[in-house]
């Protein structure tokens, strides 16, 4: 049962931008075992969608390079195969539902026929039975009307009905991983609990595996088996949500759960920060990423760049543990 | 679908009309007197008066105007002063000829332009895409009734594959169809392409490929689709400027089409004539516009249901 299923080894992500190369991604491991969900958290820019990509192998490229690491999915190294090995694991064994709801539906093809295609693609059925599927999967996202719905284009659906179709889409084919680009980031808090639970309710289901990209512990807290924390191309952090919740280790860690909006206060006021910014990918590197925000900084940590360490059950990635 | 379809027919009514009353005044306020035009130079004032009086000459402009309008709407556009026929007849003879070949043209447009934008977007930035974009700019640079020169010289005077000019075979539409595709397809190819590269960048795009699509549905359906919007808008825009091109292909290649009828109707000063053509002209200008926007609405469904 604790198999595991994906297994990154210090992925490294290069873009070789026109008068520099930045390293969005940089020595990233982690791995999710069957059946269960990783969130993936941090601040914009740490390199998280990059990651996934990575995993899909749809990079943008060029700029995008993966310089260093292995991808292991079900014993085999994904950055090994060929275009074609990829396209067939692609939607059928891993499906990934995208951060931007609004943009991410081909605006030209009905619901149905952008649902039904992947399933066409993948297995042996008609057009007719894939249509059927298709509108199986509608309901089973709780879209109402789903005979209705299959005709319609996305531009007649909701931000949040528009991300169910990409659930939908993505569960399609029942998938063994689902990575999720922070779905709900572009909804509002109602739609986002709902898809939340959603997402919840079909991996009990199909028994997927998920990966759970966000910038929000709040989100992690409600679905996540396990949680990394990634700085500025980094893993920071990465322990099980008990820990992550009760005892984080890492001042990065401490400070992002400040941040979770505490639901008494208005909206707008909700929201502490950490202070300072997340440097950028292409500064300089020397000592520990997180120094200039960080609280407790201590003399090595200009110098040396700390490694990940076992602290109790968590991997952390501080002085302070050493 | 076909309330817009019903809409935009509607909304041509008053663009037609601009359009007549543009052609009719400027032949009614065209230097010269129309009645010695009809009668010739030596005629009895008793003779001049008569005939100013059955052509309706001496009533005012707006009543003028509104005659014609009737007849017109009837089908009637005058007789022509030199050959006495009626000119809806000449038209009905002469317009096939100039369809055939502009359709043909356009034909090869697409058959051209589509492939070659598509893979200088797809292969952007190597020896494919600067080939293809080369080519085309040269093919923006010349002139269509250049072309046609330069085709007819080689394929027809020097290789003797085709008929040097005239009309009857399909060999006979080949060379001018060519001219005004190769032409057209080339700043046709050039907003295919831009229009791919642009839409290859959407989110979309990267959905249907974590799908696992083939790369050739990516490509061919799911961003080719979105990327023929503004191309369909442009090749309507662009139909007065073939139908101009074909106008003088038809006179290189002697070819009996209303272009030109129109030209020959020009130099005899046969006015009727010359007034039905432009008249027959651009209404099919501003029929394949509409054509174009119902086109546009069936591909782009954002369209159809606002
Ligand atoms: N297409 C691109 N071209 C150049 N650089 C890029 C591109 N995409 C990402 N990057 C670089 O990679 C870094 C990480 O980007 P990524 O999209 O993974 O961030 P993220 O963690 O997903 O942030 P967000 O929460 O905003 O989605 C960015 O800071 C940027 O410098
Ligand atoms: S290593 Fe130093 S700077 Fe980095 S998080 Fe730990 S204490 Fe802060
Ligand atoms: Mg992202």
């Amino acid at each position: 049962m604790n198999e595991q299923i994906l297994r990154i080894n210090d992925l490294a992500v290069h873009f070789y931008m026109d008068t520099r190369i930045v390293p969005a991604v940089d020595g990233v491991s982690f791995s999710v075992s069957r059946g269960e969900t990783l969130g993936l958290v941090g601040e914009s820019g740490c390199g998280k969608s990059v990651t996934a990509l990575s995993i899909m192998r749809l990079l943008p490229s060029p700029p995008a390079r993966i310089v260093r690491g292995e991808i292991w999915f079900k014993g085999e190294n994904l950055l090994d195969k060929t275009n074609e090995e990829m396209r067939k694991i692609r939607g059928n064994d891993i499906s990934m539902i995208f951060q931007e709801p609004m943009t991410s539906l081909n605006p030209v093809f009905t619901v149905g026929y952008q649902i039904s295609e992947v399933i066409m693609q993948h297995q042996n059925v008609s057009k007719k039975e894939a249509l059927e599927r298709a509108i199986e999967m509608l309901r089973m996202v709780k879209i109402p009307l789903p005979e209705k719905r299959i005709k319609q284009y996305p531009h007649q659906l909701s931000g949040g009905m528009r991300q169910r179709v990409m659930i939908a889409m993505a569960l399609a084919c029942n998938p063994e991983l689902l990575i999720a680009d922070e779905p709900t980031t572009a909804l509002d808090v109602t739609i986002e609990a709902q898809i939340l639970e959603l997402i919840n309710e079909l991996k009990e289901r199909f028994g997927s595996s998920v990966i759970m990209i966000t910038h929000d512990l709040g989100v992690v807290a409600e679905i996540a088996d396990k949680v990394a924390v990634m700085y500025s191309g980094r893993i920071l952090e990465q322990a099980d949500v008990h820990s992550i919740f009760n005892n984080p280790k890492h001042p990065y860690t401490q400070g992002l759960l400040e941040t979770i909006p505490d639901i008494d206060l208005p909206r707008g006021q909700r929201l502490k920060e950490i202070k300072g910014v997340v440097p950028l990918p292409d500064e300089i590197k020397v000592g520990c990423r997180f120094k200039s925000r960080c609280e407790y900084v201590r003399a090595e940590c200009m110098v040396d760049e700390p490694p990940l360490m076992q602290v109790g059950s968590s991997l952390v990635r501080c002085w302070n543990y050493a | 679908m076909l309330k817009y379809i019903v809409k935009r027919i509607v909304l041509m009514i008053p663009v037609v009309t601009v359009m007549t009353l543009i052609v009719f005044s400027i032949f009614y306020f065209a230097p010269g007197d129309p009645v010695s035009r009809i009668a010739g130079p030596n005629v009895t004032p008793e003779v001049y008066e008569s005939i100013r009086r059955k052509y309706g000459l001496d009533q005012p402009f707006i009543i003028q105007y509104l005659r014609f309008m009737k007849s017109v709407i009837e089908g009637d556009l005058g007789v022509s002063i030199l050959q006495e026929r009626p000119v809806i007849e000449m038209i009905k003879e002469r317009l096939p000829v100039t369809l055939e070949i502009g359709l043909l043209g356009f034909l090869i447009t697409f058959l051209i332009a589509i492939p070659a934008g598509v893979i200088a977007a797809v292969k952007k930035n190597t020896m494919v895409d600067y080939l293809c974009m080369s080519g085309t700019l040269l093919g923006t640079a010349i002139p269509t009734f250049w072309l046609g020169m330069l085709l007819m010289y080689f394929f027809a005077y020097k290789l003797r594959w085709f008929p040097i000019s005239g009309y009857g075979t399909i060999r006979h539409l080949i060379l001018p169809s060519f001219a005004i595709g190769l032409t057209n397809a080339a700043i046709t190819a050039r907003m295919v392409r831009s229009s791919m590269l642009e839409v290859l960048k959407q989110d979309y795009v990267r959905t249907a490929r974590s799908k696992g699509l083939l790369e050739k549905v990516v490509i061919y359906r799911h961003a080719l689709k979105n990327a023929l919007i503004p191309v369909i808008t442009l090749m309507g825009l662009r139909l007065g400027w073939i139908i101009g091109g074909s106008v003088a292909l038809e006179i290189i290649f002697s070819i009996p089409g209303i272009g030109r009828l129109m030209v020959d109707s020009i130099l005899a000063r046969d006015y009727p004539v010359v007034q039905g053509s432009m008249i027959v002209l651009t209404s099919s200008i501003i029929l394949a516009n509409i054509l174009a926007d119902i086109l546009y609405a069936i591909v782009d469904p954002r369209i159809r249901y606002s």
